[in-house]
């Protein structure tokens, strides 16, 4: 039992490595991006997941990216969204794997390079992942 | 694998300047690379790696997608439409398969 906060640490810091790689070392501000996940996630199979992001959507000011990621996973990756100037509005919707009850986030990255972060905790009852 | 079936629903027409919102699902496994089978032996890792939507040849939206993505990549995304067209949508699996949907769109 003695290893496991150790390993909890390195999915977190893979996590922050993640943040880090996808804002160019910018720390990500809350706010302006804003996650849309259940509280409770029944099958941690399927968990839909959207994401919104506050931006007029110009050619000269846009959501280049967005990032989602899962800290309990065994690979914190989920997906990557990019969005362009004719997106119209920069939202998304996917269904995405939780192996356990963990925090999913999201980085959004504007095409000026500013950086934004929300976090939602998901609790899950049944885990996504081996078998 | 040719039971891979693309499903994407586009509105037939929009007004000029509208956002739309598309919704797409293909049919695929998503195999992490994480479960094992009977045996206990890793199942390898095969998933679509990477979604497209173009409308008249110019991206509009990208998704990358890694192992934590559901099986059967479920996506809803939206795109201003200017101008009648044709959106295509294309998945890219790991074994290097390539899944294709087109649709179009009038305006008025």
């Amino acid at each position: 039992l003695a290893f496991l906060p150790r390993l909890a640490l390195a999915a977190a810091q893979s996590t922050d490595e993640a943040i880090m790689a996808f804002t160019k070392g910018a720390t990500p501000t809350e706010g302006t991006v804003s996650l849309d996940t259940p509280e409770i996630a029944e099958n941690g199979n399927t968990v839909p997941v959207g994401v919104s992001v506050d931006s007029p959507m110009t050619a000269d000011n846009y959501v280049e990216s967005v990032l989602i990621l899962a800290d309990g996973n065994p690979n914190p990756a989920v997906a990557t969204f990019h969005f362009t100037a004719l997106s119209g509005v920069a939202e998304a919707k996917t269904r995405i794997r939780l192996a356990k009850t963990q925090n999913v986030i999201a980085v959004a990255r504007m095409n000026d390079g500013s950086v934004f972060i929300d976090r939602k905790e998901v609790k899950v009852t049944i885990g996504g992942c081996g078998g | 694998m040719a039971d891979n079936k693309p499903r994407v629903k586009v509105p037939k027409k929009a007004a000029k300047g509208e956002v739309i919102a598309i919704k797409t699902l293909i049919s695929h496994p998503m195999e992490s690379g994480q479960r094992k089978d009977k045996a206990g032996n890793l199942v390898p890792r095969q998933i679509i790696n990477k979604f497209t939507c173009e409308f008249n040849g110019q991206v509009v939206f990208t998704c990358d997608m890694d192992p934590a993505v559901s099986a059967n990549p479920y996506l809803e995304f939206n795109v201003r439409v200017d101008e009648p067209g044709t959106f295509k949508f294309t998945w890219v699996d790991d074994d290097g398969s390539i899944y294709e949907a087109v649709n179009s769109i009038a305006v008025e």
